[in-house]
């Protein structure tokens, strides 16, 4: 039992505690991907899918983020030279796998092979394709754990620091980067996540 | 200001050399290199271990005149940093067997495969890869795995037909 002097602090500290849970559970990403967003939040949550975008269909994520059978090249997206193909596991095929080119850092002279550890394509089974998709069918792509890896969306953010993702804004010579910093992409992605994750039509 | 480098940066400005001992098994022999780790393997295997046969060709890894194994897969060694595979074990074309006996060597003397010869050391470790993995391969196995090998000559349907030889000798040895 609380005597009439502790009541105060009691009622105080309670308040605080809800409040507490209640911002947690509007920031948790799970409430957000279970689509628990205001008109607000909808909002910016679509903007910053946009800008997420703007990112995900630059040439440096499109070029293995593709239906085909085998990895794209250049800012024109046409296919790898020398017949490249995905392979069951995404590294390519026996005796052309992507680490008989692709090294851990990229090659220093222009047109020479650009490299980052673990460089492949999404797997056969999984391609997180997003060439040709709509700003609408690109989102709930990313959102659908059938088809970007069996990720949540909290498990896109770690994605994102892969050194993979990473060399899109170190790809080397002769190479463009996505249009957004990297830091500004996480932020926007983490901001989409936030607010709802919302998906254009 | 006092500037803190790094020792990248410091070899760069004095022009230094970084040399480091860099353990590998060649064709089966341990040994030790003493060499820039940034060196590509295909000059450390021509300069250092006077192995030969393994061709340079674009030194861009866009032909596959370099072709060697690394635990197996092969790999365009004009691209590879010798210091990426230390301990690894590194096949050339020297050590795909000494008596000829291997059945990618004895398919390509079979079918007479090469013309001008040069790209055929990269050609023959792309085969020998490939059938490691897959004991019958198809043409259409055959194109995908061969595709980053080029041959100026246009040996390319004598390449195939060797291949189909050597996996038909590979599995009548067993």
């Amino acid at each position: 039992m609380s005597s009439p002097r502790q009541r105060p602090l009691l009622l105080f500290t309670s308040a605080v505690v809800l409040t507490l849970l209640a911002g947690i559970a509007q920031l948790s990403p799970r409430a957000s991907a279970r689509g628990q967003t205001s008109a607000g939040n909808n909002e910016k949550s679509l903007l910053a899918f946009r800008a997420v975008a703007s990112v995900l269909t630059s040439p440096r994520c499109l070029n293995c983020h593709t239906s085909s059978d085998g990895p794209l090249q250049g800012d024109d997206n046409h296919p790898h030279a020398m017949n490249v193909k995905r392979g069951v596991d995404g590294k390519g095929s026996p005796s052309l796998h992507c680490f008989a080119c692709h090294q851990a850092e990229n090659g220093k002279t222009l047109h020479s092979p650009p490299g980052a550890a673990d460089w492949q394509l999404p797997p056969q089974k999984t391609p997180m394709a997003w060439k040709g998709l709509s700003m609408g069918e690109l989102c709930r792509t990313l959102k659908d754990p059938a088809k970007n890896g069996n990720r949540s969306l909290p498990d896109l953010i770690p994605h994102m620091d892969t050194s993979l993702v990473r060399w899109a804004w170190n790809p080397g010579p002769g190479r463009t980067t996505p249009p957004l910093s990297r830091d500004e992409f996480v932020s926007r992605l983490k901001e989409w996540i936030e607010t709802g994750a919302a998906c254009p039509e | 200001m006092v500037r803190i480098l790094t020792e990248k940066k410091f070899c760069a400005v004095l022009g230094v050399i970084r040399v480091a001992t860099i353990r590998l098994i060649v064709n089966n022999k341990p040994g030790e290199l003493n060499v820039d780790p940034a060196m590509p393997l295909l000059w450390a295997l021509r300069e250092q271990l006077g192995l030969t046969g393994t061709k340079f060709g674009c030194g861009m890894a866009l032909c596959g005149a370099c072709t060697v194994h690394v635990d197996g897969n092969a790999v365009r060694s004009c691209v590879t940093p010798v210091g990426a595979v230390a301990g690894k074990r590194i096949t050339t074309i020297e050590g795909l067997s000494t008596d000829r006996s291997h059945p990618v060597q004895q398919a390509w003397l079979q079918v007479q495969v090469p013309q001008c010869g040069y790209c055929q050391p990269g050609q023959m470790m792309s085969a020998a890869a490939l059938l490691a993995v897959n004991a019958n391969p198809s043409d259409s196995d055959i194109d995908d795995a061969m595709a980053g090998n080029l041959c100026r000559c246009g040996t390319y349907a004598r390449i195939r037909k060797a291949i189909h030889v050597a996996a038909e000798l590979a599995r009548s040895a067993k």
